[in-house]
């Protein structure tokens, strides 16, 4: 289980993360929704142990990640274009994460084998990296970060480089592998259809903070405020909305994601008063 | 947020967004099989910090015996007298008309065979980089040989070139400043090709098609758009030239025959012939002020540059020659005579001997000369050379090499950023400092104790991997910096300690420029002539200070000896970077050592 609380990011003046508290239960998917420039894939560096904290703890099943570096952490994580080893090819980029050592070696010949047909590219392993096509690379990417069966999978935009078309097939085979090798997951995306789509619970980010959580149905319903219901393509002018965007205000606050205030709308974004 | 990206993501995922309650099968999921307690260890943070200044130390503490202190002693010698620190020296020096002559003359001509090389390299980077035909491949590796030929060498066959006797004797030009500057040329002539030439590969040709389209005729286009985007690349080009020409030493010994000295000749005259070191020392200190005021320019110029460019990625937007061409394909012609026929009449006269064609020069390499001017024959020195430049390669690749692990950190906190600044520049230092102030530094400094060196063989070796190492810093560190960052994070998220990233990520990154500059460091040595004379003794000379010393003195079997170790090293040197170029373009890529 993943703890974060009170998690702070800064970089020199500008606070990119500020005070996040969230809890990710074992096998539990979580997007991270928000705006490019919310701060939700610096969220998500901070996890994986890339951005230093400036404030608050991460932790995992009560253990303080604080002083472990990225290598020992455990967790995968997707680039939003992959970021294969240009110098690798398809195995050997899949095959880096598996633990080393001579005994291990026929063992990740099969593991190998068996991700690359998890993700649809049996037969990949012997091509560079160069010749594959996006989607291509992106399953790749999946299959790397899932490798070394990771506790926890980090996903930041794994769709946003892709095609529309391929972006469908993608996101179905994404859904079905996490939910069949059970890996909890925290999802960063700016797009509200693939949040839905694919986590337990969503979280919608905005300048640095968790403004509202929760099932994708909730959130969908009761969007905390009226930025919250543009953001997510819901008519704020229609009166059940008005209704629901409220009540789910009230929720927000007294689970303690976000102070009273926060609903409010001016208070998180006083420029758009 | 656009409205249609997000309707189209809606339509896709539509039966998800649509589903109202949440779905059963969406309950928390068991856990993946849960790996073992984290190996929290409290120190490896601070361990990995002290892993890095070990790192750092040990390159600066080789900078600081082998350079620094050589270079402290230099400065000491010159500002101080006998009864302590005084300018007497600098105001004697600076009292007599000859010094003030030699410092305009190095001024003066390097700044002539700067332009001259500019004004010949521009049209020879288009023609290599803008334009295609047969054969530009190997017409590119060829243009970069002359830069790795060894001073003393290149001094020889243009003296040869222009000689009463020689292919161009006619002209009349023999031990005249032109003999100089074209010799300078034939160096930088490569500098200013494949440093334009990288640079205008890759630039964008839209806005010259956007100028064209407004009226504007070719020349001034050209004018207009492509010469202001070149122009930083330009200037530096023209400041590495105007640097290598202003320190140049190997080639005013061989041509400037007495009548014309540089800064470096006259510590070199001071030291070896005159004995005065206090003057040697201030003749120094006016170089390094010298180099260190057009290196800072140089700097500004670079970062004053490096914003405006719009460069394209690698994708070849060269033509075809065309006719209208003809004016630089004409500068091209010049070019290539100007670096063929020096190397040409090097070769077809260490084949003539007194007794007709033949490798007579070539076995006499095996004697010591006539009149024993060589304390051991050639051959020893072949050997020597071979040694100290092997040695000197492996020196400054790992020492480079270490360094950059450590200057292509970017650290979050403001101390450490600013420490590998400091870091950068100080290792920058030894390409400032010319060659003959090394070798005059080890002189005075690394001959007695604490630091006696005088009997160790590992001198020469030192001294030339003092001068090779920041040109491996300069080839490798680029191309490390450039590598996406996140490749690095990608392999620790993976479960790679720091050892790991390094080896599987920027080792495979850099293996190119690292074959490159490994390639530059051997030729350095091979052909490293201004140190070397300082520090090699009679029996360590390698096969530079060897020519030098049989041109020294005359004798048609030194000359033809002379001729032929030439030719030895000119094959030597160009074999070992045509090889590595051969070896890096096949890639695809542009290869990785333009970028010296």
């Amino acid at each position: 289980m993943l703890q974060l609380t009170g998690v702070t990011v800064r970089y020199g003046s500008f606070t990119a993360v500020q005070d996040v508290s969230l809890r990710i239960a074992d096998g539990e998917v979580v997007a991270l929704l928000g705006p490019s420039g919310c701060g939700k894939s610096t969220l998500l560096r901070a996890i994986a142990g890339i951005e230093p904290l400036a404030a608050g703890r991460i932790e995992w099943d009560g253990v303080d990640l604080a002083r472990i570096p990225v290598h020992r952490r455990g967790f995968g994580l997707m680039f939003q274009d992959g970021v294969l080893f240009p110098h690798r090819t398809v195995a050997g980029n899949v095959g880096y994460g598996l633990p080393r050592g001579l005994w291990a070696r026929p063992d990740a010949a099969a593991r190998v084998t068996q991700l690359l047909d998890m993700v649809g590219l049996a037969g990949y392993g012997d091509r560079r990296v160069a010749t594959l096509s996006g989607g291509e690379a992106q399953r790749v990417a999946l299959a790397r970060a899932l490798a070394p069966r990771p506790r926890l999978l980090l996903l930041d935009e794994p769709l946003a480089a892709l095609d529309m078309s391929l972006r469908a097939g993608l996101l179905a085979d994404l859904e079905e592998v996490l939910r069949s090798t059970g890996t909890a997951a925290v999802f960063v995306t700016h797009d509200r259809g693939e949040a839905f789509a694919v986590a337990d619970r969503v979280a919608l980010m905005r300048a640095g903070r968790i403004v509202q959580i929760g099932a994708p149905a909730e959130v969908r319903a009761e969007p905390v405020d009226a930025e919250a219901a543009r953001f997510l393509g819901l008519d704020g002018h229609e009166g059940g909305v008005m209704h629901g965007m409220a009540r789910g205000a009230r929720r927000a606050a007294a689970a303690g994601v976000v102070d009273a205030s926060a609903a409010d709308d001016s208070s998180v974004h006083p420029q758009r008063r | 947020m656009t409205t249609d990206r997000s309707g189209a993501a809606t339509t896709v995922v539509g039966a998800a967004v649509a589903a109202p309650e949440p779905d059963p099968s969406r309950a928390p999921r068991p856990g993946p099989a849960d790996r073992t307690a984290f190996r929290a260890e409290p120190g490896a943070a601070a361990l990995r910090r002290i892993g890095l200044l070990v790192l750092a130390a040990v390159p600066l503490a080789l900078l600081l015996v082998f350079f620094l202190y050589p270079v402290g002693s230099i400065l000491a010698l010159g500002l101080t007298g006998p009864h302590g620190p005084d300018l007497d020296a600098f105001a004697q020096v600076a009292a007599r008309a000859r010094f003030l002559r030699i410092a305009f003359f190095t001024v003066w001509q390097a700044a002539a065979s700067a332009a001259i090389s500019v004004i010949l390299g521009v049209p020879g980077a288009y023609l290599l980089y803008r334009r295609r035909f047969r054969g530009r491949a190997v017409a590119r590796a060829l243009a970069t040989v002359p830069f790795v030929l060894p001073t003393v060498v290149v001094g020889l066959a243009f003296r040869t070139l222009f000689a009463p006797n020689g292919w161009l004797g006619a002209l009349g030009w023999d031990g005249s400043v032109a003999t100089i500057l074209a010799a300078h040329v034939f160096f930088n002539y490569a500098v200013v090709v494949r440093t334009v030439g990288a640079t205008w590969a890759h630039l964008d040709t839209r806005p010259v098609e956007a100028a064209r389209s407004l009226g504007a005729g070719p020349v001034r286009a050209f004018a207009t758009v492509t010469l202001p985007a070149l122009a930083p690349a330009i200037a530096s080009a023209a400041i590495m030239a105007f640097l290598f020409c202003a320190t140049s030493f190997g080639v005013i010994l061989v041509l400037g025959a007495g009548r014309w000295d540089t800064l470096e000749t006259e510590i070199y005259r001071q030291t070896a012939q005159v004995g005065d070191l206090p003057t040697a020392a201030v003749l120094s200190i006016a170089q390094i002020v010298l180099v260190t005021l057009v290196l800072v320019g140089a700097a500004r110029i670079r970062r004053a540059g490096e914003r405006a460019l719009r460069l394209r990625s690698a994708v070849d937007t060269a033509r075809p020659l065309s006719k209208r061409d003809a004016p630089a394909v004409l500068t091209g012609v010049l070019a290539a005579a100007l670096i063929a026929l020096p190397i040409a009449i090097l070769v077809v006269r260490s084949l003539q001997t007194p007794t007709g064609w033949g490798l007579g020069n070539y076995r006499n390499l095996a004697t010591v000369g006539e009149h024993n001017v060589l304390l051991v024959p050639g051959t020893q020195a072949l050997a020597n050379s071979l040694a100290s430049a092997a040695i000197a390669a492996v020196l400054s690749v790992a020492v480079g090499v270490t360094l950059c692990v450590v200057l292509a950190r970017r650290p979050v906190g403001r101390l450490a950023r600013r420490a590998i600044g400091a870091l950068d520049g100080v290792m920058m230092l030894p390409l400032g400092v010319s060659a003959v102030t090394v070798g005059f530094g080890f002189l005075i400094a690394l001959d007695r104790p604490p630091l006696d060196f005088r009997s160790s063989s590992l001198l020469v070796p030192i001294a030339q991997a003092m001068i090779a190492t920041p040109l491996v810093v300069r080839m490798v560190l680029p191309v490390l910096r450039a590598a996406d960052q996140r490749l690095r994070q990608a392999a620790a998220v993976l479960g790679a300690g720091p050892v790991r990233v390094w080896a599987s990520v920027d080792l495979p990154i850099m293996s190119r420029a690292l074959g490159g500059a490994a390639a530059f460091a051997l030729a350095t040595g091979l052909g490293e002539f201004g140190a070397t004379t300082f520090v090699a003794r009679p029996e360590t000379v390698t096969l530079p200070v060897m020519i030098g010393r049989l041109l020294s003195r005359p004798g048609t079997v030194n000359t033809g000896m002379a001729l032929a170790a030439g030719v030895l090293l000119t094959v030597g040197c160009a074999a070992v970077v045509l090889l590595v170029d051969m070896v890096s373009s096949r890639g695809g890529r542009d290869s990785g050592i333009g970028g010296f």
